[in-house]
């Protein structure tokens, strides 16, 4: 059996940042992967954050296969045929140092595996690692699905995504719940640069996102949104499975109901769809977070359920929970201390780090919608008919207009409903 | 014993387009593969290097991220892989490239004896099935095609199965010889964990045109008479007849069965009784 001193469960942004900040520490680290090469099996929105990314490889923008970089954050609300939009944009997000990038995951997670193995990692793929090896109650390696599959290590990060298979297997991550996993399904559209450049209004090579809210998950706790690639769009959707069941929703549904709103319908106009995917995202937050350490062990990424639904966040924690990680798994391997206890460094530098505190600060949220599902389905309701109202010039003075518009407001939500959702949104968002 | 396994890297076949307005292939993002027949090669090598004992060298032309397939490769437990990558060969047809895998293949013959090519029987990309006897045309050596098993092999011979397009012939030959093989010669494996990590860690050589004696009007485009006039898709299957069947479904039946028998696709039993002749 050959030995390693770090072993990385899972070839994505958390597992790759993992081996390479092992690897750069003097770190023996071998990644195994499921997948033909890192990537193929992969899945996001599609939004990789530069400041989590250059940690990990700086100056990676010169080389990285990057689609186009986020110069425009646009939202929309849906609510019928009706669209009410915001956004914010900035030419300067264009040049270094850039704030996000729009990524094909199936290029970018290849590329950070080719960086991790000139950083010294050895790669496995298309390997299963079916159980994690035990001496007596310590972690000793893992066991693959391979004839002579076993392997050893100091430490073990276990990156293996949502499913978190091992993980679970270990006691490390909870079993799954309907209210703590969301579904989303996006396709990829293919359309000339010059197209997308026109629609979302960009100057040649720069990029938008749009998060869409209301109507795009049919009041449910969920995502919707349309990236800007190089010559193509990603367009999603999903929500929590536990709402999906009982309204009997599927994500491809939602999607579709999506890209036929009038809003919708003329930005993708034209594309071919080119690839189809699904994946599950871990929303369980601060509360759905498992314990993150165990002796010879550390948990990274979505199998940890460090995503920030609310910032469409998910990538950037797992690659600096991915970071830590490996500088911890260094620090221990050379202290000789691999305890529970050693590997707490590991958590107590997340709970110190935006990860951990943003995780902290949205804690209420998922429970937050749950109580008021109104900011779901009626908000954008009002909104959109306030808006209507206030925009229509049919020679009603202003004052009246103002009148019929709360009145319209309290006969959707009464008054003191209207005081403890602000007041709960409030707690939920920006206390 | 020495087998070498020449193996090529191709487009999945099954993914590649072509343009419909340039009538080429459109090889942008599409995955590429060990050409199937090949790792049917590779995995007879490995097998007899298991059985009585050896050493298998892999030689692949190609550009180089062919690389990629000679790693995989060494990861089915092959113990060394050459790769041929040069501009000058760009180009080259099944002509050109079985002349310049022959150049490198008594390089290593010279150094180390080969008991057995092993070659697949065509790659997916071009069907030509040519490279392989053209190779062992030039090396001189005996060579069995679209072998399905190989019954006997000892220090002097091997004897095959062949598949004939009437059935099959078993052929003997001396070695060293070349061997084409089928896909049904075997079963492939999966590779063992310390085979694969030897693989991850293994650095295929590369070899370039001048580290060989080439003759450069045997290469690339100037060594390749074949000349391509056009690609094109084959023509769509067009659907089958269909018969309406809504108004008259008896008569629609009875046109059905009439259409049928016309075509030879059912037929009466001479013994059949019952119904009408």
């Amino acid at each position: 059996m050959e030995n390693f001193d770090v072993i990385v469960v899972g070839g994505g942004p958390a597992g790759l940042s993992a081996a390479i900040s092992a690897a750069k520490a003097g770190m023996k680290t071998v990644v195994i992967e499921r997948g033909d090469y890192p990537g193929t099996k992969n899945v996001m929105g599609g939004v990789l954050y530069t400041k989590a990314t250059e940690a990990v490889v700086p100056e990676f923008w010169q080389e990285a296969p990057l689609e186009r970089p986020v110069v425009e954050q646009r939202y929309g609300f849906l609510s019928g045929d009706e669209t009410i939009l915001a956004g914010y944009r900035d030419p300067a997000w264009a040049e270094p140092p850039y704030n996000a990038h729009t990524v094909l995951r199936v290029k970018f997670d290849r590329w950070l595996a080719q960086q991790a193995e000139k950083a010294g990692v050895m790669i496995i793929t298309e390997t299963v690692v079916e159980d994690l090896l035990y001496k007596g109650d310590n972690v000793i390696g893992v066991r693959t699905g391979r004839a002579e599959g076993d392997l050893g290590a100091k430490v073990v990060v276990l990156a293996e995504g949502v499913n978190a298979f091992i993980a679970k297997k270990a006691g490390l991550a909870p079993q799954m719940r309907p209210d703590t996993v969301a579904v989303a399904v996006k396709e990829i559209i293919q359309l000339p640069p010059e197209k997308l450049e026109d629609r979302f209004c960009l100057e040649p090579g720069q990029g938008a996102t749009i998060e869409l809210f209301g109507d795009s998950t049919q009041g449910m706790m969920g995502t919707a949104f349309i990236y800007t690639n190089k010559d193509s769009l990603s367009i999603g959707a999903g929500a929590l499975v536990e709402p999906l069941i009982r309204s009997k929703w599927t994500p491809n549904d939602l999607l579709e109901a999506l890209k036929a709103k009038p809003y919708v319908k003329r930005l993708i106009q034209g594309g071919e769809t080119k690839e189809y995917l699904a994946h599950m995202i871990p929303e369980g937050g601060y509360n759905a977070m498992p314990k993150l350490h165990r002796q010879g062990v550390l948990v990274v990424g979505d199998t940890a359920m460090l995503v920030n639904g609310l910032n469409r966040e998910g990538s950037n924690l797992a690659m600096t929970s991915g970071k830590i990680a490996g500088e911890v798994a260094a620090q221990c391997i050379q202290a000789g201390d691999l305890s529970d206890q050693g590997m707490s460094l590991y958590e107590q530098r997340l709970r110190d780090s935006y990860v951990v505190k943003d995780l902290y600060k949205y804690r209420r949220l998922g429970q937050f919608f749950e109580t008021h599902p109104h900011f779901l389905k009626v908000y954008p309701e009002i909104a959109a008919n306030a808006m209507h109202q206030y925009f229509t010039a049919d020679e009603t003075p202003k004052k009246e207009r103002q009148k019929q518009i709360v009145k319209m407001a309290l006969e959707k939500r009464s008054k003191s409903g209207l005081i403890s959702d602000i007041f709960g949104a409030w707690r939920a968002i920006l206390k | 014993m020495h087998f070498v396994v020449c193996l090529k890297q191709v487009p999945d076949t099954s993914e590649v387009r072509i343009d419909p307005n340039t009538n080429t292939l459109m090889r942008e993002g599409v995955p590429s593969i060990i050409n199937p027949y090949d790792a049917h090669a590779l995995e007879e090598a490995i097998r007899l290097k298991e059985k009585v004992g050896g050493k298998v060298t892999i030689i692949s032309m190609g550009p180089p991220q062919a690389k990629e397939a000679l790693k995989k490769a060494m990861s089915f437990g092959a113990d060394r892989a050459i790769l041929l990558s040069d501009r000058a060969f760009a180009g080259s047809d099944s002509l050109a490239t079985a002349y310049i895998l022959t150049v490198a293949i008594q390089k290593v013959h010279e150094s180390e004896p080969i008991d057995i090519v092993f070659t697949g029987k065509e790659a997916i990309d071009g069907d030509t099935a040519q490279t392989g006897p053209g190779i062992a045309q030039r090396l001189g050596f005996p060579q069995l095609t679209y072998a399905i098993k190989i019954r006997n092999i000892d220090d002097v011979s091997v004897t095959v199965e062949r598949k004939t397009e009437g059935g099959r012939e078993v052929a003997k030959a001396q070695l060293p010889a070349l061997i084409t093989v089928e896909k049904e010669l075997n079963e492939l494996r999966y590779a063992t964990l310390p085979n694969m990590m030897k693989a991850a860690a293994y650095e295929p050589e590369v070899w370039q045109a001048k580290s060989l004696p080439y003759d450069s009007s045997h290469m690339g485009l100037k060594g390749s008479p074949t000349s391509v006039s056009r690609i094109f898709p084959p023509p769509g299957r067009t659907g089958g007849e269909q018969l309406d069947a809504t108004n008259d479904p008896k008569g629609a039946v009875a046109n059905l069965v009439e259409k049928l028998f016309q075509q030879n696709i059912i037929m009466q039993h001479p013994l059949a009784k019952g119904g009408e002749a």
